[in-house]
């Protein structure tokens, strides 16, 4: 007879819920013996509290969530571990109609190029200065999250300073559209399927995505209870097994159109099919019937996209201290380390026979195109991953790359 | 409240208007007059600065609590630091406000024993409206109940020329019989009287 695992998670209602929503409706979660209840939440810190208060077992989390919670950043946290990674890429940065016109005047092209698109956004800022008006306005999800870090490397790397050049403000992501629409913000950094449906709308243009920005890159994770997470081993592998063959089936282009349809009911996105199918198929629209392809955009499963890299950690933490959310120290960084755990991972995963990656590290942005890598299981290609100018981030370097940072 | 003590300066964050004013009551009855009600979030920042409020509270529904967190942590708008709750060791109280679905955050530096009675009388206020939220949902599927009865009837009383109480009768046998409730099978009636009921004539 086989053991029910109950286990409660709360999610919030975004494209990149799609692995536990699967794990759920397809079966996955029941084959593994488990009893999987997702509750919607409203905001990140509901999904906090209620893990912290036990109602949760495991959330659906901004990366950079449980690092802050185990860093004491964030109030009522409790430890939390990362098992794994719930995909990557998913982001994208949108601008408002007048931004967008003025960017194109200085040679935004539609191709999402973040290189070229910034440099034109810093010229649009620079003619803010001269004429004296006031700064752009962006916003981002959370302090804590993938968007606030990719838009702040984005803007710096193009010579924008995030800090005095622009002002970033929180906007929960359903409000994201219509404040873009009113002029509360001029643009911002969100998940899907709140630039797609900015563009439907044609209330404002994708300017660039987190895929270009820093390829490869981890957005939701898995958070569990460290406590629930070390007295439950069963109930968590579990849940991993089943959260990865749900992965699997998210990333075949075969059900994308059933998964889209899954998503856009109440109880989860709750938005129309018309705004969660374009991410998956990796199509963004750019207004009108126009569409731009995005490599990775979507990557649920492929290229270890579930594998919780501890290199991810510590460039999240890097940029938590780049940003003054945290002063750097060695008791931090041992934290951070131990917050991402490839450990349980591997535990879990290895009797599926699917690719485990050998190393808990990698340099990001050491691997310019697809790459085999060593792994057990079955092979595994990597990559392209790092950042869009060619910076490298070695995590065997973590002092002297938050050093480099200051300047 | 202690005497010569200053009456705590209390924010609540609440859209739904009618439960906000349930709190109210309840805090101003408890004698704490210091209350500021906001309904939005639009110019937040700069109310908390006017107000230098010693607890806000809002509810779990509210999407913006991202926003507000990240608003107290740059303490820009607000001067004196802000955490969640009394402190964390009081477990039972947050997991109380938690399933009651409010949040509140307090002044740094601000005594359990002070703040306690704000927040227990949130969260039996919050508990009371839920109860009496499901309770209005609930009497008014009966009054949609009994109106789609009342329906049911008249049509069989025109349709068949019975009484009203043989129309009742009838719906009740059915109900009886098929193992099902009155109110089902008189939206059986109503729907099926809809269908087939001549053009021009539906309702």
């Amino acid at each position: 007879m086989v053991e029910t695992h109950q286990i409660t998670a709360g999610f919030m209602p975004l494209l990149d819920s799609a692995v536990l929503v699967t794990a759920k409706e397809m079966g996955f979660a029941e084959a593994e013996g488990i009893d999987l209840t997702l509750v919607r939440e409203m905001s990140w810190a509901n999904i906090r509290d209620r893990l912290a208060v036990g109602h949760f077992q495991v959330a659906h989390m901004l990366a950079p969530m449980p690092i802050a919670c185990n860093l004491g950043l964030t109030p009522l946290a409790v430890p939390t571990v990362v098992p794994m990674a719930l995909g990557q890429g998913g982001n994208a940065v949108t601008v408002s109609n007048a931004v967008w016109a003025a960017m194109s005047a200085h040679g935004a092209e539609e191709n999402f190029d973040p290189a070229t698109t910034g440099h034109a956004l810093r010229k649009v800022v620079l003619e803010r200065v001269s004429q004296r008006k006031p700064p752009l306005r962006f916003a981002v999800v959370h302090p804590f999250s993938g968007h606030n870090y990719e838009l702040r490397y984005w803007l710096a790397a193009c010579g924008i300073d995030p800090a005095r050049d622009i002002e970033i403000v929180i906007v929960p992501p359903p409000l994201m559209v219509d404040a873009l629409a009113s002029g509360t913000i001029d643009g911002y950094c969100v998940g899907e399927p709140w630039n797609t449906a900015a563009a439907l709308l044609g209330r404002g243009h994708i300017a660039t995505v987190k895929a270009a920005i820093w390829r490869s890159s981890p957005e939701k994770v898995l958070g569990a209870g460290a406590l629930w997470a070390e007295e439950n081993p069963e109930a968590l592998s579990a849940l991993l097994r089943a959260l990865s063959n749900a992965a699997k089936w998210c990333g075949d282009a075969i059900n994308h159109d059933d998964l889209a349809r899954i998503l856009a009911e109440k109880q989860y996105v709750a938005q129309p099919v018309g705004w969660t199918l374009p991410a998956l198929r990796g199509q963004l629209p750019i207004g009108g019937e126009r569409t731009v392809p995005v490599s990775d955009f979507f990557v649920p499963f492929a290229k270890g996209a579930t594998f919780p890299w501890k290199s991810h950690a510590l460039w999240f933490y890097s940029q938590m201290v780049r940003w003054a959310q945290v002063q750097h120290s060695a008791d931090n960084a041992r934290i951070v380390h131990e917050t991402y755990r490839p450990d349980l991972y591997r535990a879990a995963l290895k009797s599926l026979g699917i690719a485990l990656p050998v190393a808990n590290a990698k340099v990001e942005g050491a691997l310019t195109e697809a790459t085999p890598v060593g792994s057990s299981g079955a092979s595994l290609v990597l990559g392209p991953d790092g950042f869009f100018d060619g910076g490298l981030f070695d995590p065997d370097k973590l002092d002297a790359y938050i050093a480099s940072q200051k300047q | 409240m202690a005497a010569g003590q200053k009456s705590l300066s209390i924010l609540v964050i609440d859209e739904n208007r009618l439960r906000a004013s349930v709190i109210e009551t309840g805090l101003r009855e408890a004698g704490y007059d210091d209350l500021t009600i906001v309904h939005d979030v639009i110019g937040i920042a700069r109310r908390i600065e006017e107000i230098q409020p010693d607890v806000i509270m809002i509810n779990l529904e509210n999407p913006n609590r991202d926003m507000l967190e990240n608003m107290f942590q740059l303490s820009r708008a607000v001067k004196r630091p802000i955490a969640m709750f009394v402190d964390r060791s009081d477990s039972a109280s947050i997991e109380a406000a938690v399933e009651a679905g409010v949040s509140a955050y307090v002044v740094d530096g601000l005594k359990r024993e002070r703040v306690k009675p704000v927040l227990d009388m949130a969260i039996s206020r919050f508990n009371a409206f839920s109860r009496m939220s499901r309770e209005l949902d609930e009497a008014r599927s009966e009054l949609e109940k009994r109106k789609l009865v009342e329906r049911a009837k008249g049509i069989l009383m025109s349709t068949r020329g019975l009484s009203e109480q043989q129309a009742y009768a009838l719906l009740r046998k059915t109900a009886m019989s098929q193992n099902r409730k009155i109110s089902e099978i008189a939206e059986s009636l109503i729907t099926a009287a809809g269908l087939l009921a001549p053009p021009g004539e539906e309702e």
